[in-house]
């Protein structure tokens, strides 16, 4: 039986692609300055290190329209001592920004959970800002895959 | 390629702790061709603890013959270390004798002559003896557990739902398996399943999608020999990705190394002595999980279908690979005290079907669940004048099969079989049954599609699955081969990125560059996507050897392979 030509767009040709828009071969990251501005403008200036935070993602994302991640920053969230807000970035979208989250010592713990869109492979960002103004980044590269033949 | 220096100094680094190469003992009694059961059998006890790993059963119930890869490249970091290791390389590797069984058992060259001499591996009967003479010896001692990919990839499972495994497997009574093909079933299936299982079914990374909180047993704590032992499951991460993820939507997988890292240290704080990983993640994934997850003693890999002689010992971690279909059934002896192996023994038994002894009461069970099908199983569909067989990064003589059975029957200008390692091999000169087929295509969406791709489409497509196959970092690997292609040809740089690996895509028949912007008829089977239309791969295979009841294949040049 032959498949129309409408289901097999609605399929997403053939083989089955998890996520047929936005699926390129390459890693793309055209929107790296973008990327970048946005970094620079919530660092404000100071330099940016890593560790203290960490960002779980899964490397090979299945389903890119809705990709778990979580943060968690490691921090004693005192009045003198906490972490201020929290910018999620995904490198590779139209627009680079997902999320800010603010947190107060009232938190208790710096961490959350939530689910983004990934239009294709690329490096999904998590940058802290302490309250001393000391900023902390960890990234992670998420791939959007056709799937199907593993086997 | 690791050097036989190197070689040796791995094989005294893990004697260090106490291990014993076992791989010679047997191989040099094969290469008299003077194999009894007891070679390969008797093995003094050693230790306090009895690990027995069987993995990618892949439904294979009776005996059968099993080409293993010549070729199986790897990338990066193990670019010519084990298991990426094949033909003379390997023998030199592991000091085993052209010709001799474990040659044949390993390795692909000659494959057709040693299988005329040594006959067809595996059967679960063979097997059941093997456990049997081992829990006889020290049962209180042993732990038999179960990789994953035992219920499907037969006729019989297929029919069965994988209802024929799971009667017999629970007759070999393992302590605890994991899974991945096992979901191709669906979740209502599995959860039926498993709530039933007289064992556990472990996967420290199976979650509840929506919940985001574990879905099953992530490990359990076993007592033998007196020593408490965690064992962990990790399913094959990447099962809604290579699978169909619709089959069992609530379900979300993935590495998870955090939730490896939490379990390990949980199964500690619960007293055990010794923790051991029971994986489906591949054996490229293991060993980059062994380097950077320390804590774990042993990890008992499957998926990628690997047999290795000897253990590899990475970061302290002891890597067992036991190959697939039944051919092997690995035995670890470990001396654990004070919370560590103090030493360890190792034999991978090879499952010489006309060795060993079958147990009777296994032989009748398996005759029992196979009884409904018998006829069906044992029909002749075609006769074979070329060997037929799967493994190989690139492309399988069973394939080739299969997409010019799709290019033909479906009319297409293009074929795509996906690169699945499981299959049984059909020696030149036999017939084809039914079973012989359904060992090559035996799944639960099997549909064969039809449909217009662009040749950029099809670009991407391969440069998908070379990307799963041949990404450097061993974490973003499937662990599948090449989809296999029919009608067309390229040419491949395994050591490029992604994107940029594949060029030259040809049609064969004019020698036309194929044109990115161009649309081409497509036939393939296994697509991941619901609602596929189309006749089952088998019904194609099956009608294409009416029209052409006797096989004779080209050799297949279709791939260049740009090697360094």
């Amino acid at each position: 039986m032959n498949i129309s030509r409408r289901k097999v767009l609605a399929l997403g040709a053939g083989l089955g692609a998890v996520v047929l828009t936005g699926f390129k071969a390459n890693i793309a990251f055209a929107d790296e300055a973008k990327t970048q501005a946005a970094i620079d403008a919530f660092a404000n200036g100071a330099t940016v290190e890593s560790g203290k935070i960490t960002l779980t993602a899964p490397e090979i994302a299945e389903n890119g329209n809705t990709v778990p991640i979580s943060i968690e920053v490691e921090s004693p969230m005192t009045a003198d001592d906490y972490v201020q807000s929290v910018m999620i970035l995904a490198e590779g979208n139209p627009n680079p920004g997902v999320a800010t989250l603010h947190f107060t010592p009232m938190s208790g713990v710096a961490a959350a959970t939530t689910r983004m869109r990934l239009a294709k492979t690329q490096n999904v960002i998590a940058i802290a800002k302490m309250s001393d103004g000391s900023v902390v980044m960890d990234k992670k590269l998420v791939k959007v895959t056709i799937g199907g033949c593993g086997g | 390629m690791l050097s036989r220096r190197e070689f040796l100094m791995a094989a005294v680094a893990t004697s260090a702790i106490g291990g014993i190469g076992m791989s010679g003992q047997w191989a040099r009694a094969a290469a008299r061709q003077e194999l009894s059961e007891a070679d390969l059998l008797d093995m003094d006890g050693y230790g306090n603890v009895t690990l027995v790993h069987i993995t990618d059963l892949h439904a294979q119930l009776k005996p059968v013959y099993f080409r293993e890869p010549s070729i199986n490249l790897g990338v990066g970091d193990v670019n010519g270390q084990p298991p990426h290791v094949t033909g003379k390389d390997f023998l030199d590797l592991y000091n085993i004798e052209p010709g001799s069984a474990d040659a044949y058992a390993l390795t692909s060259d000659d494959f057709v002559g040693l299988a005329q001499g040594y006959g067809k591996m595996g059967g679960m009967d063979r097997i059941a003896r093997i456990v049997k003479s081992i829990r006889a010896e020290r049962d209180a001692n042993t732990l038999l557990l179960d990789g994953g990919d035992t219920w499907q990839g037969s006729y019989t499972s297929n029919m069965t739902q994988g209802a024929d495994m799971i009667e017999v497997m629970n007759a070999l009574k393992p302590d605890a398996m994991t899974g991945h093909w096992e979901f191709t079933y669906g979740a209502d299936r599995v959860t039926e399943i498993v709530d039933e299982l007289p064992f556990s079914f472990l996967g420290s990374n199976i979650y509840d999608a929506e919940w985001n909180e574990p879905a099953f047993e992530a490990f359990k704590i076993f007592e033998r020999g007196g020593v408490k032992i965690g064992v962990v499951g990790q399913a094959f991460p990447y099962t809604p990705i290579a699978n169909p993820r619709w089959m069992f939507p609530n379900w979300s997988f993935g590495i998870r190394e955090e939730d490896i890292v939490r379990n390990v240290q949980a199964a500690r704080d619960a007293g055990a002595e010794l923790i051991v990983l029971l994986s489906h993640n591949g054996f490229d994934v293991d060993r980059a999980l062994a380097k950077r997850v320390s804590g774990i003693d042993v990890i008992l890999c499957g998926h990628t279908h690997d047999a290795l002689p000897e253990p590899l010992l990475v970061n302290g971690t002891l890597l067992v690979a036991t190959g697939s279909h039944g051919k092997f059934v690995s035995r670890l002896d470990l001396d654990v005290r004070e919370g560590e192996i103090k030493g360890f023994k190792y034999r991978l038994v090879p499952v010489f079907s006309d060795v060993i002894t079958p147990d009777a009461d296994m032989t009748a069970l398996v005759d029992k669940v196979r009884a409904p099908y018998e006829d069906e199983l044992a029909r002749v569909i075609g006769k074979t004048d070329s060997l037929l067989y799967r493994r190989g990064n690139f492309n399988g003589t069973f394939d080739d099969l299969i997409c010019q059975a799709l290019l033909e029957e479906r009319e297409a200008e293009i074929s795509l079989s996906p690169g699945f390692r499981w299959g049984t091999s059909i020696l030149p000169g036999q017939d084809i049954t039914v079973e012989d087929l359904h060992n090559a295509c035996a799944m639960t969406y099997p549909s064969a599609y039809r449909s217009e791709m662009s040749g950029k489409t099809i670009h991407d497509i391969l440069e998908d699955v070379a990307d799963n196959l041949f990404n450097t970092d061993p974490y973003y690997q499937q662990g599948g081969d090449m989809v296999r292609v029919g009608g067309m040809g390229y040419t491949i740089d395994p050591n490029k990125t992604i994107g940029n690996r594949i060029s030259n895509m040809t049609m064969l028949e004019t020698g036309e560059s194929i044109n990115p912007e161009q649309n081409y008829t497509v036939a393939g089977w296994a697509s991941i996507s619901e609602d596929v239309e189309g006749p089952a791969i088998w019904d194609v295979v099956e009608d294409h050897l009416k029209k052409n009841p006797v096989v004779a294949l080209e050799p297949n040049r279709s791939v260049n392979v740009i090697s360094n």
